[in-house]
């Protein structure tokens, strides 16, 4: 139940985040969401790509640094307090969070809430157990095309 | 600009030998150093191994066949495998300034110690000093050889000591005005240092009755003298030494400050390529090699000092014979001095091995923006090092500078960059930038 990210160390230098998006389009290589966490010097960008191995092979051909990683996409109804409610999961079961995103589906209502946590396989059944909707690949790749 | 005009004055007889006097005296010094050496266990297997027995040195012509003295061969001596004499005859031990661990250590004997206070007040005379001046004097008194060796100097030449030591800027200014001083000896960024107090501060000119300067302990600019000369308006002296050689008064300039004339009759120098190890022509640069002469204590024959300069034979206007070297302008081991401190990057590519997943690849970057040195080191990333949370890139970079720290005891920038993004070289790899050089 857990879904790939691929993360790319990224030098803040002008047109280098343009450069991997046009490495990453040239190669027909879909993004459903992207996120960046960035310093003074550098960022730390993370991606769901249609193939997080493609892109990976694409991106270190070209000289990045790209890592993958475990994450994990929970579909909140995207209404106030969606996070929180997955927040108090993962605190009653003893989870901290080490970054999150989230983005909303096409279709509307949805968003997807996106995790690394300290213990993911416990964050994964944490959230099974209380009835949340956890995300694998297909079903996000399904759900970003709605 | 200064005011202050420095007389041509020159210390003893010996620094205006003819040539070929001094030549002769070279020879027959080097002869003898040589059986000097031969007391020292390190030069005997040394001198084994190149198959060369101490009477085939003659001439000076025979001094190439000598082997070298390196750093790593003093170091791998600690504390006095290159004493020459029983330690009852030492009179005082030195170190260089090393930043962790060992320093090198230097012996001098009474004889020694009279020989390079001799050395001191030659480039002081030069420089402008008279027994009725009185110098403060701004270095370390310690086991770094500036303090005591200019000390000891400027005794010899009878003029007044103000012992001020390093450090606590307002206090050197309040005994430079009070005291009235003539002339400061300090590093040429300490001048910086108190130049920029005095500006800071609002202090008038002629509060001081500064005249002169004499700088060494670290390569400094032509630039640097002109901004030091116009701010505080005094005019500076440069001298050069290092203490496996002696201390200071390996060399120092005179009135006509263009280059250093070398103490000949106490050092025999040599000007090499520093990878072929073969002399280069006169005026090109190359690293200086240094024999001791004079020495009881720790004679030494051709130290590979590293450090980069070039010598000029040519006669100089003051009537010294004494051959003159330029500024060193740069290391041909990379070294940098940082705050004072002898820096390598073959430390900071040990710290960086220390690092699980950092890769061999980085760079210094050296600045001093604000008169303080700031170093940069600029780190390749590694899929082994890269992490998708930021916790761990800011924990990856303390892992990195407190590596660093326990090698060179000094903080440091440190800089992830991306992969191949620093410039590769081929053989000797440039890992140093120095943005210092223009200031
Ligand atoms: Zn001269």
């Amino acid at each position: 139940m857990k879904l790939k990210q691929l993360s790319v160390f990224l030098e803040n230098k002008p047109g280098r985040l343009r450069e991997l998006c046009a490495l990453l389009a040239d190669s027909g290589i879909n993004m459903i969401t992207i996120s960046l966490a960035d310093t003074e010097q550098f960022g730390i960008l993370r991606l769901i790509v249609s193939d997080c191995e493609a892109a990976k092979a694409v991106l270190e051909e070209k000289g990045f640094v790209a890592k993958i990683t475990e994450v994990i996409a929970v579909e909140v109804n995207d209404e106030p307090g969606g996070l929180r409610n997955v927040l108090q999961v993962e605190e009653a079961a003893g989870i901290s969070v080490e970054y999150m995103y989230a983005f909303t589906i096409k279709s509307g209502e949805n968003a997807v809430l996106l995790f690394r946590f300290d213990d993911m396989d416990k964050a994964v059944d944490a959230l099974q157990t209380a009835g949340f909707k956890v995300l694998d690949s297909v079903a996000l790749f399904n759900r970003a095309d709605d | 600009m200064s005011k202050f005009v420095v007389e041509n004055r020159i210390w003893d007889k010996e620094e205006s030998l003819p040539r070929s006097d001094l030549a002769a005296l070279q020879s027959s010094k080097l002869r003898k150093t040589v059986e000097q050496v031969q007391e020292v266990p390190f030069y005997q297997k040394k001198f084994a191994e190149a198959g060369l027995a101490a009477e085939k040195i003659q001439t000076l012509d025979d001094l190439q066949r000598l082997p070298f003295t390196t750093k790593a061969d003093l170091r791998g001596e600690y504390p006095l495998g290159m004493l020459a004499v029983g330690k009852k005859d030492v009179a005082r031990y030195h170190g260089s300034s090393g930043t962790t661990g060992q320093p090198t250590m230097v012996a001098y004997t009474h004889n020694d110690l009279k020989m390079w206070s001799n050395l001191c007040a030659r480039f002081l005379t030069g420089g402008g000093l008279l027994p009725a001046h009185s110098v403060q004097i701004a270095f370390g008194y310690g086991l770094f050889t500036g303090g005591f060796g200019l000390h000891y100097g400027v005794e010899r030449v009878g003029a007044s000591i103000i012992p001020a030591a390093a450090g606590n800027t307002p206090k050197q200014l309040m005994l430079m005005m009070d005291m009235q001083v003539d002339a400061l000896v300090c590093t040429p960024s300490y001048a910086l240092n108190i130049s920029e107090f005095i500006i800071q501060n609002d202090i008038p000119r002629n509060a001081l009755n500064l005249k002169y300067a004499h700088f060494g302990g670290e390569p400094w600019t032509e630039d640097m003298r002109t901004r030091i000369e116009d701010e505080m308006g005094i005019l500076c002296f440069n001298n050069y030494g290092l203490s496996e050689v002696i201390g200071p008064g390996v060399s120092g300039e005179c009135a006509a400050r263009d280059g250093m004339h070398i103490a000949e009759d106490a050092f025999i120098v040599e000007c090499i390529n520093p990878d072929t190890l073969e002399p280069v022509a006169p005026g090109e640069e190359g690293e200086l090699v240094f024999t001791s002469l004079s020495k009881e204590a720790m004679p030494i024959i051709r130290y590979r000092t590293r450090d980069i300069a070039s010598l000029n034979p040519e006669p100089c206007a003051c009537g010294r014979t004494h051959i003159r070297m330029s500024r060193v302008t740069g290391r041909s081991d990379d070294m940098l001095i940082i705050k004072g401190v002898n820096v390598y990057p073959s430390q900071v590519e040990q710290a960086l091995l220390r690092v699980e997943g950092t890769a061999p690849h980085y760079q210094i970057e050296v600045d001093r923006p604000d008169r303080k040195d700031i170093v940069t080191v600029k780190v390749e990333m590694t899929e082994e090092s890269f992490s998708s949370s930021m916790k761990e890139m800011q924990e990856l970079k303390d892992r990195i500078n407190r590596a660093i720290q326990t090698i060179t005891g000094l903080r440091m920038n440190i800089e992830l960059v991306s992969p191949n993004s620093l410039e590769r070289f081929i053989g000797k790899a440039q890992r140093v930038i120095d943005h210092r050089k223009k200031v």
